[in-house]
Formats: C-alpha cells, structure tokens, sequence
C-alpha cells in the first residue's frame, strides 16, 4: 500500500488547490452564493478545463479516466474550500450512475457533455416518509408503450434546481419499504411537472421536484438497489474526503485564532484546557484521514455486504468526528465563529450536512451493528 | 429537610397555570412551540400583563413591585411559564439592570427606572462584552470621562443581544485607565437615544439578527445616571452575572423542548417506524432527560440556599453547575430536534422569521431545526464561556 501521491495525482492536487486558492476565498463563496444559481458557472467551466468533470469516466467514453484515489483528491480539496459547485450530484452520484448503470451508448450520449461541463445531473431519492432508507420508495414507475412513466414528489434533491436530468428511483413492484422493485430511471428536468429550488443551510441549492407522468429517457434499472447501494457507497467514500478536507481547514483556522487571540494578557492557545480540545480535534481528523482512504478503497469492492459494513463504518467514524471538529471550532473561537462573516462557522454548517447526508452516525452505527460489525467472532 | 412541594405550592403552581390559560394569546404559544424567540410585540404584550398581576419582577423585593414569593414560588413561577411555553419577563430589565439599581442605585434611580423596567416600558439591553472583552470582560477599554455635569463615553461593545428593539442601554466603561484593571470602571445607564450611539446588527451563521454592535462616539450621559460608585461598577457587573447564570439552567424550557421533541419522534418514521421506537434515539432522548432531573433538583438546591446566603457575598459553586449543564441539555435537546427531522432540518432560512417555509419543501415541523441547532451553539460561549466557568469552579471552590 502506498499513501503518496504519484506525479500525476500530484499535479492534479496542486492544480486544484492553486484555482480554489485564486478563486474561491471567503467573500468569492458569499458571492456566488448570493447569485442566482447559488454556484459558479465560471468556475465550473474552469473544472472542466482543467479535466475535473472527465474524472470518474473512463477515456472511451470520453472521460479521463480517473479512480478512486483520483475522486479522493478532488473531493478533499473541494472540502477545503467548501465549494458550492454541483461536482458531487453529476460527477459522484451521477456519474456512479452513469458508469455502473447505463449502457455505453447513454454514456456516450451523456459524458462529453458532462466533462465539458454543459450537462449537470442530480440524485432525485428523498421522500418526506423515507428519511435514510434508499429503498423506502413510493414514487412510481408503469410502464407505457415501450418507456416508462413517473408519478411522484421527491425533495432535498441536491442541485435539483440546475440539473438537466434527474436520476430518480421510483417503485416498479413491491411494497412502499420493499428491496426490491426500485426502479432507476433517467427523466429529462422538462419533464418534471415542478422545481422548486431553495439554499441548503450549508449553503448549497436544492430542489423538491414532482413529477406527474413523467417520461423517462432511460430505464438504469428495473429492479436498482443494488446499483443505488454501490453509487452511494462511492458517495460516502467522496464525502468522507470532503469532511476531511473541511475539517483540516477549520482546524487550521481555529490553531491560527488560538495564538492570536489574547485574553488575560496570553494568548488564549496558552491555556492548556484549550491545548487538549485542539489535540482531540487533531487525532479525531487523523483518524477520519486514515478512513477517508480506507473508504476509497472498500467503496470499489465487489461482495456487496462487506462493502456496505466497511461504508458503515467510514460512517461513523468521520460523522463523529465531523460533529466534534465543528463544534469544538465554534466553542474555542467563541463569540467570533457564531457570525456569518467568519468563515468557521459555514464549515460547521457543512460538516453538519456532510454528517448526515446518506444516514447520520446513528443510522449507521445500527446498520453496521445489526450486521455484525467489523469484526467475526472466533 | 422535607423535599416536597406544600400544598399551599401546589396550589401557587394551578394559579400560575391558570393565568397563562387566561391571559397568553395562543399565537404566542404556538410561536414559541414551533421553536422561535417570542417577537418583540409578544414579549411587551405579556410583560404588561404580568405587570398588571403583580408578577412582572418576581426577583424584585415587595416595595419595587415584586411579589414577595418565596424562593420556591419563584422557581415554580419560571418553570411553569417555560414549560407552557410563554415569555419569560424581559432579562434585560428585570433580571439583570432592575437588581442592580435596587441594590446599587440611588432613590431618584430606581422612582425613574424601576417602574418603566416592569411595564417594559423601557426595553434595556446590555452593554458588556467588547471585541478584545470577552471571556476577559474585565480586559474592556470602552471609557468614559467625566466632564462637568456629564460623563463621556467613547467606545463599541458588541454581541449586544436585542439592541434594535432597546430604548436603554446600561454600560461598563473604563473611569479610571490608571487603577488595576477591575477597579477603575463604572456602571452607566444610557439613553439610546443620545447623539453618538450607532447599532450595527451582526448576522449570527443561521441568518438570523439577534446581536449586535453597539458604538459609542462622544455620548454624553448626565452624571446622576452613574450607578453605585464611580470605579466601583465592577462590583454591580459580578452582582449582575451572578443573576444571570441563576437563569441559565432554563429546566423548564428544556422540558418543555424535549416533549415537543418525543412528538415529533412520534410523528417522524425511521426505518418505517415511529423514531421513538429506535431504542437508540429513544435512550438519547431518556439520557437528557436524566441530566434534566438531575439539574431540576440542583436548581431546588440553589434555590433553598439562597435566602441562607443573602449578603455573605459568598459565591456558590452551583450557579457554574447550572450553567454548565444548563447550557449542556439545551445543546443536546437542539441536536436531537435535528437529528429527528433528518435531510428536512437543512432548509435555510431565518429560524425567526415567519412564513420562511413559503416553499413548502420541508414539513413545517422540521423548519430551522438545523438553524436553531447551530444558533444555541452560543449558549456556551456567552454569559462566561463554559470554560470560564470551570475556571472559576477550579479556582474559587477547589482552591487549584
């Protein structure tokens, strides 16, 4: 096992950090989020040149043919910046989509578009009943003529206000809470019948999206969760690397403010009770570091179970200490890291999205126990 | 030692029941139960209907217009009107300035002051905390000097909760820049009316405008509004925090959010199921509550004590109890609120403001969750952070 990055990962590491470091400082974040789409275009446009979009596609289908220590890299530096740019719905979730359920011709269709940056997806599952179960689905899918229609309201659809196609998972059979039966489709935006878009607290847009015999293009799958599992299992590895990107920076930010920061006549970082809070800050990243890598690699596995355990546990691991890290950011900054004008606070926020998006520790934590743990017994 | 409520307090607990069925308009409770700060209108409304019943200041002794209850009254008094829930009276004015001027003030001070505190006639804010203040509140270099008849103020103070809404401010300035740094400053009560004051508001990271900086350029206050002694006001802020962190433990208003949050755990499915049924959840949700009785009783203790330590001048380890843990159970009960609502709490907008939900993306129940768990997280940071408080525990009771 090697941990160091290669020349070529180098360069892509540093290509990035230099055009978030140039572009995405504090204010340029308040302005993009202030605009209308709530993101960047320019931006995006610049990932595109610089080949992020292309990153998770192999090169036949027009891709650069990145993996998942490609996807790591980028991931972490997009969390260092907290960057408001839909890289994780088209190229994590819909570009999972893409690679693990579509045939070569749709991906042909659709990743050139997606890597030159006019194409943008988004991951319509949230229903108000289904909160962290992927597979509690009651929108519909019936078939009509040779296609398919859907009928149903899905909401919190990350970037669901500037995606040309959602990908939607809707009921072909089964009960409301059945495994099997979910449905993976491919549905053009003009066919939904409403996109209401709104801002996360992270910061990020998101939309509730209905649908009232909408046609989808593509049928992904008839019967999906094990393609919706593994998509997901790579999106956590992804925010696993965007959590530990997120928490480096604050910590980082909170250490500066420690030294800086004088009350009776020290630096507040002299008073040892802070020194352990800001040490527990530290070993908790470290750890999430080592899983964020333990993610990249377990969320390529082929033998779905043991996939699902070890995503469970990267889980738990990084959203406890993503609660940690935020928390313990606000309180050693005190007053100053509870206003909108100091950038601590938006990383919180983040983190706190990060934890729970997929299932918050908790829903992982029963998940991973109700399967046995990590560990067998003898 | 007889630990039960007589039945002459049982009975002062269905009279105070009673009066808020009677008397606090419903859009007010149901404001409050969705989880948001009463709206100025609420908190003068119902401030005035106390006053009118005689129990705008329960702190207050009997010639100011307090009610003369017992330390057990006043505990049931704040625990039953957070628990219902309606506002509580205006901090501010009656537990924090009021006490001060009765036990500082002069006799014009509190016929000028008291009287327009308890209608809320007058809303006071508090003009403490600086930028370089915080923790270190004795560290402030807002200052103030006296010329002729007046003394001026120049400086900022800022995390000035509910600037926009006061008509007063009451202000620590700096008298004497040569003294130690504790001894040379003095209470002020300012008119925020006067030439020189400017409020900036400061948007807390839910969005929402709750402090703000207050700036003071050559504000000219008259010299009758000094409190106490000149360079002795140090001793009315250590009076006043005192006060202050009695209030922090709030038990009621942590009871009170945890039965709104067991109905929503109710109302919410996990795993296709009630999430009060998830054993996890629900020992989370049992586990705060443990805290809280705990907390209750200790609150009962420190209140016991209090006619017993009148004038020894004595700190109690107990008020850095209740704010600790106070502040601890809010913290955790918010969490959990989100936690409940799930991707639903993430909405954005202002927690305080109505109608944010005009979208109708997220149940209205699980509006702002998200917004009022990163807001509280300032409850340990203000009022004497929760390390300043362990401090003062290690220092003034273990004698470290």
């Amino acid at each position: 096992m090697d941990f160091d990055l290669n020349e070529e990962q180098s360069l892509l590491q540093d290509s990035i950090r230099r055009t978030l470091t140039d572009r995405y400082g504090f204010e340029a974040r308040r302005g993009f989020m202030a605009s209308e789409t709530g993101w960047s275009r320019e931006l995006w446009a610049q990932y595109a040149e610089l080949g992020l979009l292309g990153l998770p596609f192999s090169e036949e289908d027009g891709g650069f043919g990145g993996g998942a220590e490609e996807m790591l890299i980028l991931a972490e530096q997009m969390g260092r910046f907290i960057t408001l740019e839909p890289w994780f719905s088209t190229l994590v979730l819909g570009g999972g989509f893409l690679r693990h359920g579509a045939d070569a011709g749709l991906r042909g269709e659709l990743v050139p578009g997606i890597a030159g940056g006019e194409t943008l997806l988004a991951f319509a599952q949230q229903e108000r009943q289904s909160r962290y179960d992927l597979h509690d689905v009651q929108t519909t899918a019936k078939r009509d003529g040779s296609g398919w229609v859907i009928t149903g309201r899905k909401g919190m659809v990350l970037h669901g206000d500037t995606a040309d196609h959602f990908i939607v998972t809707a009921r072909t059979g089964g009960g409301q809470r059945d495994r099997q039966g979910v449905g993976v489709f491919l549905v053009p935006k003009g066919e939904a019948s409403s996109i209401r878009g709104f801002r996360q607290v992270d910061g990020s847009r998101a939309a509730e999206v209905a649908f009232e015999n909408a046609r989808a293009s593509h049928c992904l799958s008839e019967d999906g969760m094990d393609l919706v599992d593994r998509v997901v299992d790579e999106a956590i590895a992804a925010l696993a690397a965007e959590a530990v990107g997120a928490m480096d920076v604050v910590h980082g930010m909170t250490v500066d403010y420690m030294k800086t920061r004088t009350q009776f006549g020290r630096p507040i970082g002299s008073f040892q009770a802070l020194q352990h809070k800001a040490a527990d800050m530290l070993v908790a990243i470290e750890q999430s570091r080592s899983m964020a890598y333990f993610a990249a690699m377990a969320s390529r596995g082929e033998d779905a179970a043991e996939r699902r355990r070890d995503m469970h546990a990267v889980k738990v691991q990084v959203g406890r200490a993503s609660r940690l890290v935020g928390q313990l950011s606000i309180q050693l900054h005190g007053g100053i890291a509870m206003t909108m004008e100091y950038a601590a606070g938006h990383y919180f926020k983040r983190l706190t999205v990060n934890e729970a998006t997929f299932g918050d520790t908790d829903h992982h934590l029963r998940a991973l126990s109700d399967a046995g743990g990590l560990v067998q017994a003898a | 030692m007889e630990l039960k409520f007589t039945e002459a307090e049982k009975a002062f607990r269905q009279e105070v029941r009673d009066f808020l069925a009677a008397e606090l308009p419903e859009a007010t409770r149901q404001h409050m139960i969705a989880g948001k700060s009463p709206t100025k209108e609420m908190v003068v409304e119902w401030q005035r209907k106390l006053n009118a019943r005689g129990w705008a200041a329960p702190e207050w002794p009997v010639e100011h217009g307090g009610p003369g209850w017992t330390p057990a009254q006043k505990y049931i008094f704040r625990e039953e009107l957070q628990m219902w829930p309606a506002p509580s009276p205006l901090g501010f004015n009656i537990n924090m300035c009021g006490p001060v001027v009765i036990e500082f003030g002069t006799e014009e001070q509190k016929k000028r002051f008291l009287p327009r505190m308890r209608n809320l006639d007058d809303w006071w804010c508090q003009g403490f905390s600086e930028p370089g203040a915080g923790s270190d509140l004795a560290g402030l270099k807002t200052k103030a000097v006296r010329e002729g008849d007046h003394w001026v103020i120049n400086g900022q103070k800022t995390w000035t909760t509910l600037a926009q809404h006061a008509d007063w401010i009451f202000v620590l300035a700096r008298t004497n820049p040569e003294a130690k740094k504790q001894e040379g400053i003095s209470f002020f009560l300012v008119d925020m009316k006067t030439p020189g004051i400017s409020v900036r508001p400061i948007i807390t990271i839910e969005g929402g405008h709750e402090v703000n900086e207050v700036w003071f350029d050559d504000v000219k206050v008259p010299a009758e509004n000094l409190v106490g002694e000149e360079n002795k006001g140090w001793d009315c802020a250590k009076f006043l925090l005192g006060n202050e962190r009695f209030g922090q433990a709030r038990v009621g208003a942590s009871r009170e959010r945890i039965r709104r949050l067991k109905t929503i755990a109710k109302e919410t499915l996990d795993n296709g199921r009630p999430l009060i049924e998830d054993p996890e959840f629900r020992r989370q949700v049992t586990e705060m509550e443990v805290e809280l009785k705990a907390l209750e009783m200790t609150v009962m203790r420190v209140i016991a004590n209090e006619t017993k330590r009148a004038g020894t001048g004595k700190p109690d380890p107990a008020t850095s109890v209740l704010k600790i843990k106070g502040t601890e159970i809010q913290q955790g009960v918010s969490e959990l609120l989100m936690k409940a609502a799930g991707p639903y709490a993430w909405v954005d907008g202002d927690p305080e403001a109505e109608g944010s939900n005009e979208w109708e993306v997220a149940p209205d129940w699980a509006f702002g969750l998200a917004g009022i768990y990163f807001n509280w997280r300032k409850q340990s940071i203000y009022g004497g952070s929760n390390e300043i408080q362990r401090n003062i525990m290690a220092k003034a009771f273990l004698g470290l």
